[in-house]
């Protein structure tokens, strides 16, 4: 399985992506540049942490203009595997993939920490290998990650089943608690919080891997328990 | 023609008479224009040309087998092992600050990340050390609670958009800071010895390449403003404080580091303080070459900018490289790639001198090393250090109330959780962070190889205001030990000298000692000083700061995991390292009981012996090593009380049992060195390193569940819960910049 890593100018958690992904789950993965069309046959999409063209008029509201979304769309329309981590969610609900916006966190001030996310399903390709109503801890990094949908929105959002995490003591000011959602097809995944930063035991926590997990179990339709050499430690 | 350059011109310049006769002397008899004035105003300013403080800082170490790049340059470089090294500096951006606290401290991190990685080195971690006045204080406060946030959220908003993680700090009140705050920021990044850069302009006819943001006319004059007293006046000049783009700073990084790669540059500098003029003329005096540029082609932000003006302004987020003659085009297209503006601007000559060109006609001529080297040197006159506290400590009896002085000093702004300042940080951002804000040491891996960098940072004003100079020694000891607390060694330092005005011959005498105190102290601790900055006349309305070094030590951790701060199992014996050091009245003046039980200042900064520290902290580090202790917290402000609860808020208590005839304020907040607490499965090991290292090492209890309990034979001076410790502790910043809310 290879994955894309979007890089926009303003990227910033690109490498983490790409490490957690090469190096702690040894898997495949490639840039892509964000000035570019080409996706480049990976089987997922990252679309990153960061601040993709400095987010200073409203986050992501550039970058859903940059020619790597418009493939990305194309890709998400198709059924293909995209995975929005913080920037990355705002820049998807910028480009319509998924619904809402993400807006000034309630106390108006950046959060970084450690949360406890539950996992509200375990029908998509993102948290086929967790059990529904676990806990994951996973680091949140952010200052507009509020979660805001109208009431319709969030009622359809959760009469089918696509709130994929919810905080268990909301950081944020999110409505209903949402720390992840999923597009109407289920291949589309949009979160706060950053898996990609809890696959180290070095760095806390190791339960993002259950995210990547996952994938690869979706991916082969059967379950493949990682070997411990892939969790490299250093 | 009359002359435009009068004496009211040169004051307003802050070039006293005798300094102007130097500058027409050195431009051959001839006077200087206008915007030669300014330019050898801001070059022979205190902050470019350390004109006070060279004669002294020439005492520090600055050598070491793992120095590869020294003072001078714009940052120091580190050996560290597997073909890498590390980079790095503190700098201060005091003044700013004061006057525009967000875009004061957003900019300063701006600065010092482009010191890094205008050496090639990508940075890896920020650490701050910020001082404010009293968040209390009935008058100043609800000032200075607008300044602390509008700091914190400055070095938030830059380092977080940036990508790098802002790893940890300090954060101290003192009402000294009331109209003059401390912002000294830090910065490391790491590279391969190869990809070592220098701000060198070298090969003549070599083009000389403007890239990053557009001149404006903001911070005009920024480096002299940073090297005045402040006034009422002062505020008036927000308009010298520049505006940070953090966003436009990291595609400068990621271009230049990828234009690096290219082969194309021979020679990088930033453009800091004094801007164009200081890159320039650095560039051309290290090379011993001349720099011709015209300032036509100077990408401006506005119309009509003076080439005084453009010369002279601080508008961010701008770099200056020469680049191979022929290979422009290969470094233009990297820039292209990122959406940066690149000009060609000049070209090194064989002159050695700094000739700018406006549409052609010469607007100044001024030899690079006048500007760069030749600027005066002052010894300045020193008497005795100032100090007006008394020798002698009060007559107090607390030792029924040591458990509500405890609470009391746990919930102090000094001593209370920074989480309210650390969450606002992205201090994970590149998952390198092993140990982040609120440990003793901050602990960053380096990817692909077995090392991690260990980094701290400390300053205290009162122990240095008792005594610059063992109070300065003081710090690095502290330093050193937060460092070997983790199991790393540490291997160099950086500093940031903040004083107050250095005409005053009793502050000139405060930074003379604290000079050779810091330098005998990291002769003793073989961490030597790669490089740092010096701030001076941090002095409003003629009221100075407590004399305030900075200390950055930074050392290598060759173990995966470093040693956690907290307790985490019960059941474990609990050891004081070091043992329980002399507490008497005299050394207790300068203690946080002191301040905030007490409200006194008095005698002097606890007693240190460098060679018995040394042997602590060896100790340590090969406990560390072999795997021994399952927990360790340095003891520092607030004595062994505070650092036994601090070693608790992770959840797992403590029963201490002491047998000692020490009065109990001073057994339990006393602040000797020297001492490390460390629970460990593994006594007899312990007993035998300690022994090996001749230091002292009392068994004073074992970790138990929930609570924590200190007795001295049989008095109960501690029994508490660890909930009813960490609730004023947590909550009490918050509680403290919001009084209404909590009123």
């Amino acid at each position: 399985m290879k994955f894309g890593v979007v890089v926009f100018p303003g990227s910033n958690c690109d490498h983490d992506a790409f490490y957690a992904v090469t190096e702690n789950l040894g898997l495949k993965a490639e840039f892509l540049w964000h000035d570019s069309e080409s996706l480049s046959n990976c089987d997922a999409v990252i679309v990153p942490g960061g601040f993709s063209y400095g987010d200073y008029l409203r986050c992501g509201a550039i970058a859903k203009f940059s020619p790597v979304m418009r493939s990305i769309r194309r890709c998400a329309s198709d059924g293909g595997i995209v995975l929005g981590v913080c920037n990355g969610f705002q820049i998807l609900t910028e480009a319509g993939l998924l619904p809402g916006a993400l807006i000034r966190n309630a106390g108006l001030k950046f959060i970084c920490r450690e949360v406890a996310l539950r996992v509200e399903t375990t029908d998509s390709p993102f948290t086929c290998a967790a059990k529904k109503g676990s806990i994951l801890r996973f680091p949140i990094a952010h200052g507009e990650g509020c979660y805001t949908a109208d009431a319709r929105a969030l009622d359809e959002l959760e009469a089918e089943d696509r709130v994929v995490f919810r905080y268990v003591d909301n950081p944020n000011g999110s409505q209903r608690s949402i720390a992840g959602i999923l597009s109407k097809g289920r291949n589309v995944i949009g979160l706060m919080p950053h898996p990609e930063r809890a696959c180290d035991p070095l760095m806390g926590s190791t339960d993002g891997l259950t995210v990547f997990r996952s994938l690869l179990e979706s991916a082969s339709r059967v379950l493949t328990p990682l070997a411990d050499a892939h969790l490299t430690t250093v | 023609m009359t002359s435009l350059i009068t004496d009211e011109v040169i004051a307003a310049h802050q070039l006293t008479p005798s300094e102007y006769v130097k500058i027409v002397e050195l431009l051959g008899n001839r006077e200087p224009t206008l915007t030669e004035l300014g330019i050898f105003s801001v070059m022979w300013s205190e902050h470019c040309s350390y004109k006070s403080s060279r004669v002294h800082l020439r005492k520090l170490p600055t050598r070491s087998k793992l120095v590869l790049v020294g003072p001078g340059e714009n940052a120091g470089i580190i050996d560290i092992g597997d073909n890498m090294a590390i980079a790095f500096k503190i700098e201060s951006h005091n003044h700013p600050s004061f006057i525009e606290p967000f875009q004061g401290a957003a900019t300063g991190v701006g600065g010092i990340l482009r010191d890094i990685f205008t050496m090639g080195a990508r940075p890896i971690a920020v650490m701050d050390a910020i001082r404010f006045g009293r968040l209390d204080d009935p008058e100043t406060g609800a000032r200075n609670r607008r300044i602390l946030e509008g700091v914190v959220s400055g070095i938030a908003h830059y380092g977080n958009c940036f990508g790098v993680p802002t790893v940890g700090g300090e954060c101290v009140f003192e009402s000294g800071y009331d109209g003059n705050p401390l912002v000294n920021v830090f910065a490391l990044g790491v590279f391969k010895h190869d990809e070592i850069f220098f701000g060198r302009a070298t090969g003549i006819g070599n083009p000389v390449i403007y890239v990053g943001s557009k001149t404006g006319r903001d911070g005009i004059h920024g480096a002299s403003m940073a090297s005045a007293e402040f006034t009422e006046e002062s505020k008036q000049k927000r308009p010298n404080v520049q505006v940070g783009d953090p966003f436009l700073e990291k595609l400068l990084l990621e271009a230049c580091i990828e234009a690096m790669k290219t082969g194309a540059i021979v020679g990088i500098q930033d453009m800091g303080a004094a801007g164009l003029t200081c890159s320039t003329c650095e560039m051309g005096s290290r090379a011993g070459t001349g720099v011709e540029i015209d300032l036509m082609h100077v990408p401006q932000r506005e119309p009509g900018m003076t080439p005084y003006e453009i010369m002279l302004s601080e508008s961010q987020e701008r770099m200056l490289l020469v680049a191979e003659k022929g290979r422009e085009e290969e470094v233009f297209r990297v820039f292209r790639k990122w959406g940066l503006d690149a000009a060609t601007i000049g070209v090194v000559t064989d002159d050695g001198l700094l000739r700018v060109k406006d549409h052609g006609k010469v607007v100044a001529e001024i030899s690079n090393r006048a500007l760069a080297d030749e600027a005066p040197i002052y010894n300045r006159p020193y008497s005795k250090p100032l100090r007006t506290a008394p020798m002698d400590g009060p007559v107090f009896d607390r030792a029924s109330t040591v458990q509500a002085d405890l609470k009391k000093l746990l919930s102090s702004a000094d001593l209370c959780s920074k989480r309210w300042i650390w969450q606002q940080y992205d201090y994970q951002v590149r998952t390198n962070t092993l140990a982040g804000p609120g440990s003793d040491a901050a602990i960053v891996r380096i990817k692909g190889t077995g090392t991690s960098i260990a980094m701290s940072l400390d300053g205290n004003g009162r122990y240095c205001y008792l005594d610059p100079r063992e109070g300065t020694k003081l710090l690095v000891a502290e330093c050193c030990r937060n460092l070997s607390v983790s199991g790393a060694q540490p291997v160099a330092a950086t500093n940031n000298l903040n004083f107050g005005n250095p005409e005053r011959p009793e502050i000139m005498a405060q930074l003379v000692e604290s000079i050779e105190g810091l330098s005998e102290a990291c002769i003793a601790f073989e961490t030597p000083i790669t490089g740092g900055n010096v701030s001076l006349y941090n002095e409003t309305l003629g009221e100075g700061i407590f004399p305030t070094p900075v200390i950055g030590i930074v050392g290598l951790l060759k173990t995966a995991q470093p040693v956690p701060n907290t307790f985490s199992k019960a059941g474990e014996a609990i050891f004081l390292l070091g043992g329980f050091g002399e507490g008497d009245l005299t050394h207790f003046g300068g203690t946080q009981y002191a301040k905030q039980i007490l409200d006194q200042l008095w005698g002097l900064p606890p007693k240190l012996d460098i060679d018995y520290e040394k042997r602590v902290q060896a100790a340590m580090r090969e406990i560390a090593n072999q795997g021994l202790a399952s927990a360790a917290h340095d003891l520092s402000d607030g004595g062994l009380a505070v650092a036994v609860v601090e070693a608790c808020f992770g959840g797992t208590g403590a029963k201490i049992e002491i047998e000692s005839s020490e009065r109990p304020e001073f057994l339990l907040f006393h602040e000797a060195p020297s001492r490390i607490l460390v629970s460990t499965t593994h006594a007899a090991e312990i007993k035998k390193i300690a022994a090996d290292f001749r230091v002292e090492c009392p068994r004073i209890g074992a970790t138990m569940k929930e609570r924590v309990q200190i007795r001295n034979g049989a008095v109960n001076l501690v029994d508490v819960s660890i909930d009813d410790l960490r609730e004023p502790w947590d909550t009490s910043l918050p509680r403290l910049l919001n009084p209404e809310a909590h009123a």
